[in-house]
């Protein structure tokens, strides 16, 4: 806080004094997001109402050489917004307005700190929705789905946030607001649209969002298939997506998930089924009941034995209880775990579960699997009992391991938390330091002092340096901002 | 300089006049068949401090402002393998100077594709990362930057570097394929891209109606937009001085499609349908001059009035086609140099108070001499900082980007402009 004490009476001339946070209670209440094995307590915390705002305090950081970290609903799973105790943490949580639901464009704009959910909630009146639709949608903001390029369920279809951003005001880490992108139709010059939607908070503030919308499919279809073992549950992945069928999503729960979420929510999923399958279709009506037919015969096939049908929307949200509620519920059949996240090629995930499978065997630490089978992300849950001393080490370390068989068959260590400090460690086993090397560049064109969420992504980043000598004669038009030429 | 990039392994030759890029004969063009030969050529040039400029086919290395050198031309035509086609995965690696056509053959085979078509025929698929281009499905599936999960590129340096991976669902890292899409080769070689790939749909049908005037395509656009009919692209052809052909493609299964065409008929009031596109559909519209307009849905009528009614004051014969469901479209406009300069300056600002945007893809010297290619672009200051941070010399295509004609800004401080430095052995 010493060094910081001179900064608090200009962040309050710039927030207002109640939206400036030093008491200690208060800002230790923000000391990790939703990985809470990181923590903490931010040097301060300021919660500002605008973008302009959020410039004032990200220049006043950038006089002061002070680093900072933004944060929106704290619900990250891989401690992105991990406060720094010598610097500021600038929280979203105020900047709360659905500025514009615009139909006839098919989009809306939203400040960052609006929830996911929200922005569905608002254009559903009119039919539409916001297709990212991570299971934290009620809480996670959007500023943060696009720090993270969020995921969800219905990603397989729909893609992920990066694909249904059109446009964004940012805030650079020298604290000037700039416009990106333009439009459905984009915009001239670099994507640089693509390039910040998934860099965890390390090239600025978001502080407005103009999100695509997406039309209400007609029909929406949820069926639930019951298999000995994830081995035919993985199979009928496989047959359904090589029939050239592309399902909303497709979400795998194997025995030891089924059985925590029967005991937290009582989901009354098929008694003795191995492993059950989620299988999702909309789109037209005359389209999903042929692709329902297929994947049902599929399913069939590959040895579902009991299949259940969800038409309407309380049917459905049965179905999707058991699948969605795993996570938490897993907290009943264990004291602690470890939720891991990563990718693998969809023909591999026999492989890939067999092999967890066999590590868990080997170090007694039991592995739950809830995944999001269609596109191969994994959601292993490594369970240990944190009262056992060395348990969470020994469950860290099987967790680790699951990372490296997704590297070893060409997956990643991600594919919807993020790398934040929790899995910086890791990304030298899935890039060469070339790799690190290169992505840094983008780093420093954008926060070449390194104040913008430092410590996250990359293990100990080179610093920035100077830009070799460029040695060119200044245009006019160039001196006075005009226009640029490369 | 022969020799430094001789010892490199990759073909070598001397530019001839066909080689030019915007009237500049490269010194010499080479072709390597690898990544690693391609970075070898690349650190060789770059300790030449030679000026390079990358090229596919070629058939779009006249979009953009031309580079103001060009020593080396690398070209991309001898890295043709299709690397992986894993089917079961619905994922393809490629090298980048793979083309097109042969790359939709072989996902063909099957019953896969690249939902990312283009509607210059004969490019590879680096020529398509690199100029960002895209077709009608743009709408459904988006355009390249979509549908592109991984890639290896060489730096100006010959660093070789990768970002991303081979499955579709991953967040690690930053994810430089988006950034290098659309560069126009001016922040690295893209060498080798894996793309996610989608399963072809057994039947396709286009509906097609004409409407009455401008204010009518936008009602009707905004009828199929309101329905959940799900459409793959929603396309607009304006002849100068016609009338406005919508044309909607349906794809799935084709009992599905037969229902859903006969929807989208019904909403544009038309029993037109075919399986077949319409002649226009995923073309260049012809012309001197090709301009890129990009707009918002909402506008479009008001867009179509202002290209007509500009063109015709300016004294251009101007014909628009693309992607009325996403709001970019392309016109090819012919006529006077000055006129089609005017034409371009008054369609900007018309489209400028519409939040919309005019580039000039491609246009004879003539007419480039009198125009601002990109017009205003936001976010330029950050895009000079990445530029800065990828390549410092400046050695890729400078001047691509943002030059306004006949500035000749001399880049290495030489003030040489437009001139190779020719071939010094
Ligand atoms: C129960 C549960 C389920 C989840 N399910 C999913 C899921 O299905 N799919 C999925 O992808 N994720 C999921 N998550 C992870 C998490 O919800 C997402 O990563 C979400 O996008 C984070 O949003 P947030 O507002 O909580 O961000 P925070 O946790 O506050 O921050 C996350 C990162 O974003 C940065 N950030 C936040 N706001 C901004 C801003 N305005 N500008 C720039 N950077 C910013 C932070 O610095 C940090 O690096 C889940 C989490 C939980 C707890």
């Amino acid at each position: 806080m010493q060094d910081l004490a001179t900064l608090v009476p200009r962040l309050r001339a710039i927030a207002g004094d109640e939206h400036v946070i030093t008491d200690e209670v208060r800002r230790r209440t923000y000391e990790s997001d939703g990985l809470t094995y990181h923590a903490e307590v931010p040097g301060v915390v300021v919660l500002p109402g605008s973008a302009e705002q959020v410039a004032a305090i990200v220049r006043l950081c950038a006089d002061e050489g002070v680093p900072w970290v933004p944060r929106g609903s704290g619900t990250g799973l891989s401690a992105g917004a991990l406060p720094r105790a010598d610097g500021v943490l600038l929280v979203t949580s105020r900047m709360r307005r659905i500025l514009e639901i615009d139909v006839p464009n098919r989009c809306a704009v939203v400040e960052p700190g609006v929830f996911n959910l929200d922005v569905t909630k608002a254009a559903a009146p009119s039919g539409y929705y916001y297709a990212p639709d991570p299971s934290s949608q009620q809480v996670c903001s959007v500023g943060g789905n696009i720090a993270e390029n969020s995921g969800g369920a219905h990603c397989l279809k729909y893609g992920f946030t990066v694909n249904h951003v059109l446009g964004l005001e940012v805030v650079t880490p020298d604290g000037e607001i700039v416009r990106l992108g333009g439009g459905p139709a984009g915009a001239p010059g670099y994507d640089l649209i693509g390039a910040f939607v998934g860099s965890e908070g390390t090239l600025g503030v978001v502080t407005k969002i103009t999100v695509r919308l997406t039309r209400q499919p007609e029909q929406v279809r949820t069926m639930l298939a019951a298999f000995d073992d994830i081995e035919a549950g993985g199979a009928a992945v496989g047959a359904i997506i090589g029939a050239g069928v592309l399902p909303a999503a497709i979400e795998m729960m194997d025995a030891l998930a089924i059985e925590a979420a029967e005991a937290a929510v009582a989901c009354e999923y098929p008694a003795g089924a191995g492993a059950v399958l989620v299988v999702e279709l909309d789109g037209p009506a005359a389209e999903v009941e042929r692709e329902y037919a297929a994947a049902e015969k599929l399913c069939r096939e590959s040895g579902a034995w009991e299949i259940r049908v969800a038409d309407d929307p309380a049917q459905r949200a049965l179905i999707w209880k058991g699948r969605k509620s795993a996570f938490a519920a897993v907290g009943r059949i264990s004291p602690a775990y470890i939720v891991q996240d990563g990718v693998v090629p969809r023909t591999a995930l026999s492989e890939v579960l067999r092999r967890i499978d066999e590590l868990s065997a080997e170090s007694g630490i039991r592995v739950a699997n809830v995944f999001h089978a269609g596109d191969g992300n994994l959601h292993p849950l490594v369970l240990f009992d944190d009262a056992e001393p060395g348990a969470g080490e020994r469950a860290e370390i099987v967790s680790g391991k699951i990372l490296d068989l997704c590297i070893e068959h060409g997956g990643s260590i991600t594919g919807e938390h993020g790398v934040g400090v929790d899995k910086s460690r890791y990304m030298p086993r899935m890039f060469g330091q070339e790799d690190l090397d290169t992505m840094q560049l983008l780093r420093c064109a954008f926060d070449p002092e390194g104040l913008c969420n430092p410590g996250k992504v990359f293990p100990t980043p080179r610093l920035c340096g100077e830009v070799p000598g460029v040695n060119r004669g200044v245009h006019p038009l160039v001196e006075s901002g005009q226009a640029e030429q490369f | 300089m022969i020799k430094e990039l001789a010892a490199t392994g990759a073909r070598l030759r001397p530019g001839t006049a066909d080689d030019a890029v915007g009237g500049i004969v490269p010194a010499q063009v080479a072709s390597p068949d690898s990544v690693e030969q391609a970075a070898a050529l690349l650190a060789a040039a770059h300790a030449l401090g030679l000026r390079t400029v990358f090229r596919g086919a070629g058939t779009k290395l006249a979009w953009g402002s031309p580079p103001q050198a060009c020593d080396l031309l690398l070209e991309t035509v001898a890295m043709d393998r299709v690397l992986d086609h894993a089917a079961g995965d619905l994922v393809v690696q490629v090298q980048a100077g793979v083309p097109m056509a042969r790359l939709s053959g072989t996902l063909g085979g099957a019953d896969q594709e690249l939902a990312v078509e283009s509607p210059v025929p004969g490019g590879t698929v680096g020529g398509m990362l690199g100029s960002g281009v895209a077709g009608p499905r743009r709408m459904l599936h988006g355009t390249a930057r979509d549908l592109l999960i991984g890639v290896t590129m060489v730096l100006a340096d010959g660093t070789v570097a990768r970002s991303g991976g081979r499955v579709v669902k991953n967040v690690a890292g930053y994810d430089l394929g988006k950034l290098l899409t659309g560069s126009y080769g001016t922040l690295g070689l893209i060498a080798e891209a894996t793309f996610r790939l989608h399963p072809k749909p057994a039947a396709t049908a286009y509906v097609t109606a004409t409407a009455r005037d401008p204010g009518h395509a936008a009602e009707l656009l905004q009828a199929v937009f309101g329905s959940q009919t799900a459409p793959s692209a929603i396309e607009l052809d304006l002849p100068p001085g016609g009338e406005p052909e919508l044309a909607v493609l349906l794809e799935g299964t084709p009992r599905g499609v037969q229902r859903r065409a006969g929807d989208v008929g019904k909403l544009l009031g038309t029993d037109a349908q075919d399986i077949e596109a319409p002649l226009w559909w995923n073309r260049l519209p012809g012309g001197d001059t090709l301009l890129e307009l990009r707009s918002w849905p909402k506008t479009l009528g008001r867009v179509l009035t202002a290209v007509s009614e500009l063109a015709a004051s300016a004294e251009v014969k101007a014909v628009l086609r693309g992607s009325a469901g996403v709001g970019h479209f392309r016109i090819g406009v012919s006529g006077e140099p000055a006129a089609q300069a005017h034409f371009v300056g008054e369609l900007r600002s018309a489209l400028g108070a519409l939040d919309g945007g005019v580039t000039v893809t491609d246009a004879p010297d003539a007419v480039r001499g009198l125009v601002d290619v990109w017009g205003p672009v936001p976010g330029l200051e950050l895009m000079r900082r990445v530029k800065d941070r990828f390549d410092p010399g400046w050695l890729l295509a400078p001047g691509r980007f943002f030059g306004r004609q006949g500035d000749g800004l001399g880049q290495q401080g030489d003030g040489s402009g437009r001139e190779s430095v020719g071939g010094d052995g």
